[in-house]
Formats: C-alpha cells, sequence, structure tokens
C-alpha cells in the first residue's frame, strides 16, 4: 500500500515534469508542424546551463531564469539560421534537420562540461510527511512549479495578445498573415518558447537523478508517446497523457524494474495509434 | 412462333437503345443538407452528356457517387443494366467507367509512355510479376495508339512533368482511355487552360467521343455548349432543366439561376 | 490607387491569369464578375501575395508590392475578406477581432472605438462575442469576416463571393454593408457571381473569362445592355 501512495506521488511529480516538456514539443508542433528531435538535448543543456548557475552562484531561482533565457535564445537562432530556410520543404527535411541538432548540442556538452555527473541542489530541503511516510519536499515542490509554469503558458496563450497571435498561426497560417501577423516571428517565438519550457524542466529534473548528457534522449522519447497519446497539438490532451503515462511507469515499476517500467508507455502509444489514432484525450472525431 | 420471335426481336432493340447510364432518385445527404437531390436522369449510349450548374449545385458530389468515391444515400444508378451505387472505385472501374480530375493524378516522375502503359496494363493482363513487360507488345500499341489519339504521340519519351499544363490534362485524359472504358467522366477538362489548349481539348474529347459514352461537367460555357449533344442543368443538387444546347440556352429559368444566385 | 498592370500568374504549371489590368480608386467599389473558374479569386490571391506572379505589376499608392511579404499587406491597408471566410474556428468572436485589433501603434482608445463600431454594424457579433467562432452560422461566420478586415481601418477591401451560400435575407444585408462601407470611404474590389447585387453596389465592373478581363464598363452601361452580362455570367 506505501508502495502505491509513493509510487503515485512520483507518477504525479514526474508527469508534471514530463507535460512541461510535452508541453513545449506539442506547442512546436502544432504552429509549424516540425517535429523536434532536439527537444531533449535543449532540456539537457537547460540542465547544464543551470547546474553551471547553481555551481557558481548557489541559487536555484537564478538558475532557472537563466538557464529559460539562454536556451530560448539558442532556441530562436536555431529555428532562424536552420530551420526557417527549410519551411515548405518535405517534412523528412527538418526531422533530419533537428535530429542533426540534437547530435550537435549532445556532443558539445560533453566538449564543455566533460563526462561526468553535475549535480544540481534541491532547492528546499527536507521531508514532507504523508501519513507516516517520508516524501522529499522539493519533489512536491517541482511539481507544483511546472503546475504553475504551464498554467502560465495557458493564460499567455488564452488571453495574452501573442497567445492569440499563436493560436490563430496555428490554426490558419495564410488568414494570420492576411491579418498583418508577423508569422516568421511567431514561429521563432514558439521555438524559443518551447525552448525555455525544456530548459526549465531540465533544471527542475536535476535534482531527481543529476545531469548528464544523455539525459535528453528519455525525456524526447516520452514526450513524443505523449503528444501523440494526448494528440497531436492539443495541449490539454498532453498534460492529461503525461500523467497518465507517468502514472502507469510509477505502479509498473512496482512490478518490474523501472528501466523495464518504460515499455508501458510504448504499449499505450501502440494501443493508441491501433484504437484512437487521434489521441486518447481528445474528443471522439466525426 | 412468329410472334415470340416478334417480341424476342423487339426486346433485344430496346436493349440496343436503353440507356448506357441511369440514375433513379439518386440522394447524397450530407448531415441534413442534400448535396444532391433526387436526380434522376438518363444516357442514352455514345451522347455526349454535358452537367452545368452554378457554384454548389452538386455536379461534383454527382461525379463522385457515379465513380464509387461517395455512397448515395438513396436512389439507384443502373450502368449497363447494373446496379452500381455503392460500389467501392475500384471496382467501377472494372465495370468500365472512368474518370479524369480537376487535380492532374499523373505519375511525374514517369515518362508519358509509361503513365499511359500502366493504365492498359490495368485492364488488359493481370499484375504477373514474372513475365517482362517487354512482353506485352500488345499493352505498347494500345498505349501508343491511345496518346495518338489524345495527340501526344511525339511526346512518349518525355517525362510527365515536363509537359505543359494543357498536355498533362489531355495525358490524364489518356490514362482515363487506356482502361478501355465504356463511360468517360471529365471533371472541368479544361480548367486553367488557355485559349489555345482549350480548342485543342475540345477536338480531342471530340474524336474519342466516337465510341464513348462521355459525361462532362465544366464551366466554360462555349466548350459545353458546342461539345455536348443534351445538357443536364444541376442548381442546389436538384434537375433543373434538360435538353438540346440551344434549348438550355434559351430557357429563361436557367439565366436566372446563373445570372441572380 | 490600386492598380494591376498586364498581370500573369501561375498555380504550378496552369497559367491561370494572363495580362489582367485592373484599377480600383480610393473610395471606389469595383465588381469582377465572371463565372466559376475564370481566375476571379486568382485575382485577389495575386494581390495578397498567394498566387505566383509570373508577369506584371501590382501597385498600391504608387508602391510596388512585389516583395512585399503577406503579413505586411494589412499595415498598408490591404484587408482580405476570403471566399471561405476562413474564421479562426477555435478563436472566440472577440479574439477573431483581436487578431485585427491588436496592432503596433494602436492605442486602447482607438481599439475600443473601432469594437463599438463593428458591433454596431452587426450586433449580433456583440451577442456572440465570447462563443468559438466555429459555431456560428454561415452568415454570421460572414459578417465576423468582414468586421475583422474592418477593425484593420484598410484603404480597400477585397471581398471574395460574399453572398455565396447565404439566404436571401442575409444577401440583402450585405448589399446594406457594402454601401455602409462605401459612404465610411473604403475601396472596395468585390468579386462576385450574384450579378444585380453588383451592379447596384458598384460604380465600375470588369468581366473576366478565361484568365483575362474580356470586358469593363460602368454599372450604368451593364445594366442599360443586358446582353453583356448574359454572354459572359449566362448560359
Amino acid at each position: 500500500m506505501d508502495q502505491i501512495i509513493i509510487q503515485t506521488l512520483h507518477g504525479l511529480v514526474n508527469g508534471m515534469v514530463l507535460a512541461m516538456v510535452a508541453s513545449g514539443l506539442t506547442l512546436i508542433f502544432g504552429i509549424m508542424d516540425i517535429v523536434n528531435f532536439a527537444h531533449g538535448d535543449l532540456l539537457m543543456l537547460g540542465a547544464f546551463v543551470g547546474a553551471s548557475v547553481v555551481g557558481t552562484t548557489g541559487n536555484y531561482w537564478l538558475a532557472l531564469i537563466v538557464a529559460a533565457i539562454v536556451i530560448a535564445i539558442l532556441g530562436a537562432l536555431l529555428q532562424i539560421t536552420t530551420l526557417r530556410p527549410l519551411i515548405g520543404r518535405d517534412p523528412l527535411t527538418t526531422i533530419l534537420a533537428t535530429f542533426g541538432i540534437s547530435l550537435v548540442i549532445q556532443k558539445y556538452a560533453l566538449w564543455q562540461w566533460g563526462p561526468s555527473v553535475r549535480q544540481i541542489s534541491e532547492p528546499v530541503r527536507g521531508d514532507f510527511t504523508l501519513f507516516h511516510l517520508q516524501y522529499p519536499w522539493y519533489r512536491i515542490a517541482t511539481a507544483i512549479l511546472a503546475a504553475l509554469i504551464i498554467s502560465g503558458l495557458w493564460l499567455f496563450l488564452k488571453y495574452g495578445k501573442y497567445g492569440i497571435w499563436i493560436r490563430a498561426t496555428t490554426q490558419d497560417r495564410v488568414m494570420a498573415q492576411a491579418m498583418g501577423i508577423p508569422v516568421p516571428l511567431v514561429y521563432t517565438g514558439v521555438f524559443a518558447l518551447g525552448s525555455a519550457m525544456a530548459a526549465a524542466s531540465g533544471v527542475l529534473f536535476g535534482p531527481f537523478a543529476g545531469v548528464t548528457q544523455t539525459m535528453g534522449f528519455d525525456f524526447t522519447v516520452r514526450a513524443f508517446v505523449v503528444v501523440v497519446v494526448g494528440g497531436l497539438g492539443n495541449l490539454g490532451g498532453s498534460i492529461l497523457a503525461s500523467i497518465f503515462i507517468s502514472l502507469l511507469e510509477s505502479y509498473a515499476a512496482i512490478v518490474v524494474s523501472p528501466a523495464q517500467a518504460v515499455i508501458v508507455s510504448f504499449v499505450v502509444l501502440v494501443l493508441t495509434m491501433l484504437f484512437r489514432p487521434t489521441g486518447l484525450f481528445v474528443p471522439t472525431p466525426k | 412462333m412468329a410472334g415470340t420471335l416478334r417480341s424476342l426481336s423487339s426486346v433485344s432493340a430496346l436493349t440496343e437503345s436503353s440507356p448506357i447510364l441511369k440514375t433513379e432518385a439518386l440522394t447524397v445527404r450530407f448531415g441534413g443538407l442534400a448535396a444532391v437531390n433526387n436526380v434522376t436522369l438518363s444516357v442514352p449510349r455514345g451522347e455526349i452528356r454535358g452537367i452545368i450548374g452554378p457554384n454548389g449545385a452538386g455536379k461534383s458530389t454527382f461525379f463522385n457517387c457515379l465513380t464509387g468515391v461517395l455512397r448515395p444515400t438513396s436512389g439507384r444508378i443502373v450502368f449497363n443494366g447494373e446496379d452500381i451505387a455503392g460500389l467501392p472505385p475500384h471496382a467501377i472501374s472494372r465495370k468500365a467507367i472512368a474518370r479524369s480530375y480537376q487535380i492532374t493524378n499523373i505519375l511525374p516522375g514517369a515518362t508519358v509512355l509509361e503513365n499511359v502503359r500502366i493504365a492498359v496494363q490495368s485492364r488488359r493482363h493481370n499484375w504477373s510479376m514474372l513475365r517482362h513487360h517487354r512482353v506485352y507488345a500488345d499493352v505498347i500499341a494500345r498505349a501508343r495508339a491511345v496518346l495518338a489519339d489524345v495527340g501526344l504521340a511525339g511526346k512518349e519519351d518525355e517525362l510527365a512533368s515536363n509537359l505543359s499544363h494543357g498536355e498533362q490534362r489531355n495525358l490524364e485524359i489518356g490514362i482515363a482511355l487506356a482502361t478501355e472504358p465504356k463511360l468517360l467522366c471529365l471533371d472541368e477538362p479544361t480548367a486553367g487552360m488557355s485559349v489555345t489548349e482549350t480548342h485543342a481539348t475540345v477536338d480531342l474529347i471530340r474524336r474519342i467521343a466516337r465510341d464513348l459514352t462521355i459525361l462532362i461537367v465544366e464551366h466554360d460555357m462555349e466548350v459545353v455548349m458546342g461539345l455536348a449533344h443534351t445538357i443536364t442543368v444541376l442548381n442546389y443538387g436538384e434537375v433543373l432543366a434538360e435538353g438540346r444546347p440551344a434549348e438550355i440556352q434559351a430557357n429563361p429559368r436557367v439565366q436566372e439561376v446563373y445570372l441572380k444566385i | 490607387m490600386l492598380i494591376l498592370e498586364n498581370v500573369d500568374a501561375h498555380y504550378g504549371k496552369a497559367h491561370v491569369l494572363h495580362g489582367v489590368s485592373i484599377e480600383v480608386r480610393a473610395g471606389e467599389v469595383v465588381g469582377l464578375l465572371g463565372r466559376n473558374g475564370v481566375g476571379k479569386t486568382t485575382t485577389l490571391k495575386a494581390i495578397m501575395g498567394m498566387a505566383r506572379r509570373t508577369g506584371g505589376r501590382i501597385t498600391f499608392e504608387g508602391r510596388d508590392l512585389q516583395g512585399v511579404p503577406p503579413h505586411g499587406l494589412a499595415g498598408r491597408g490591404i484587408a482580405w475578406v476570403p471566399e471561405e471566410r476562413r474564421i479562426f474556428r477555435l478563436l472566440t468572436v472577440l479574439e477573431n477581432l483581436r487578431t485585427g485589433l491588436d496592432r503596433p501603434g494602436i492605442t486602447p482608445a482607438r481599439r475600443d472605438a473601432l469594437l463599438e463600431k463593428v458591433y454596431a454594424y452587426f450586433p449580433i457579433l456583440r451577442e456572440r462575442r465570447n462563443q468559438a467562432g466555429g459555431t456560428l452560422s454561415g452568415g454570421e461566420q460572414q459578417m465576423l469576416a468582414i468586421a475583422r478586415a474592418m477593425v484593420l481601418e484598410p484603404k480597400i477591401i477585397l471581398l471574395d463571393e460574399p453572398t455565396e451560400g447565404l439566404m436571401p435575407r442575409m444577401v440583402a444585408q450585405i448589399q446594406e454593408i457594402v454601401h455602409a462601407l462605401h459612404r465610411d470611404g473604403v475601396a472596395i474590389l468585390l468579386v462576385e457571381q450574384n450579378v444585380p447585387l453588383t451592379l447596384d453596389a458598384a460604380g465600375r465592373v470588369y468581366i473576366m473569362e478565361k484568365g483575362t478581363v474580356r470586358h469593363h464598363a460602368s454599372a450604368a452601361e451593364l445594366r442599360a445592355d443586358q446582353r453583356v452580362i448574359h454572354e459572359y455570367l449566362g448560359v
């Protein structure tokens, strides 16, 4: 029973972090049809930047902000130099491009920070007591923070002026241009925003398992599963799907090893593709 | 005895002049909207039938029903005496109905001859992978004949993507023709063509109409009035009028519908 | 103000516009008539930079539109109301309007005034302002599409078949709106298949056939001699 409670908490917390990663990915896909293979690596870079900031200043919150800003700028530059010229071409070209970016970022991180694992120390210490169980505060704090950031994103999209630009461009790029919305800038902005979300997720996740060059890969893979299961371009869906999949994985980890528990995500993915390809959390297509 | 013989011959006379295509109360509903509403028409063998009507009259939906792309909600489609309503497109093609599309359906990476040859093969031979294609000399000959019919004889080794727009649309007609249809449905064959290209296509259609029945949807009045023996006018999915081109042009209801929608 | 000189356009290989020359002066309502498929919508798309222009020039207020990115036209005063309306279906009525209201340099006072103005023209939009665009009826979507263009405070509106698929009562309403816009001093290039409405609203009319302009006359002349209309638009 204790196991189940702990795993539920794990699932919820991991789910919230995954939701942040997936939000950025689905936003980018929804608006410009780009399958961003480098997403997890932007997360990893953000984690490294965050680790460096924490290393020099000891301030977790500063690390979070700096990582988000730095990676946002990097994301914007990447989009402008590598992805913008590919607009309108075969989608395979952009997939290959983001894959290439992913490799470059991984090797750069290895060169810059070396192969040893970095640490990000927890922002809050101590444990939280639920019944007779102990659970680290910082994990709860992470989940809450992730939830706040995602809510912020949702509010921005719903009510902000640029949020309307983003939603309009996602629905009808041509008409958005006819209304004077500078679509190329919107694309760059969304890619920067998605990158920032990924970077922030990296810093949030840092204290969980340390920062390594390959930490991004697991996230990229899971985030893709989430984006498909939640419905491509569907923000609400990907949040629900993140929690759903993370919970399933956590419960599976009770019976099998965590490495094997990942299989659960793929089973869900395959089932979704077979029976509800538009997404599990999407209203039934007509 | 003589009486039976006479009645037998009159029966065969009837089948000889029976229409190749008949629709009876054909209706297609999308939700509450009837895109095609109770359309009854009958096309005699060998006729060129024009189908016209203002935007949204149901012409494309009607075509889609005939060629199996859409399932009618109710009514019958009788082709050569057989009920074909609801059959899938490949089955319809086997019944010898062919269609050209508004967006060219050609294989851009193949040559002109190859495009037509594939269509001929689909009709003539099973897809036997063991025999080399060159064995099918009859296939190549037939493909060349079709190219001659559509005015592309000199271009058989050109890549289809290198043809001009008008030539591509004509190739499209050739591909449909290569399947040896008895009924050819042409969907706006002169759309996007210049005046010269249009004239060439009209001549083409006249040439191939000898052994075929043709249904043609068009917006270009000159083309359809010049080609068609009979014209059916659709409006809001219903048959508004039917008759010879001159009758249709003189019909005030038709003028009204076109000028005052 | 808006001048198309000998414009040629291609869709892929299809040569869809041949030497189209049209002029709309400030404050004028100009009609563009023709059957389906003659190139009327393509002409508007050529102005909006959406069709591949392969010849000729398009100038607006003396400046060539060549090289202007598609999102730069609204800022120059050209608004587009497409044939399919293209409402942002998942945005509310108000959010649809905001895509045009939230322009650089516009003051909150001006925004509110513009919003009030379109609500006055189209009271039903005020009523439905928080409803998703996709839930509106065809006629309401048409009104929203026109309102969305109006909030750009354009010098010219490219109005593509506004009455298509609408009931007669709505057609009359659209006619009213075109008159009102004209009174406001907005120029309109009106593409239509509805002849009476066009002859009533427009001062001059161009008639297209097979990708080119075949006839050009004042609405009065066309009303007086119906034969031209019959020839190019009738059966």
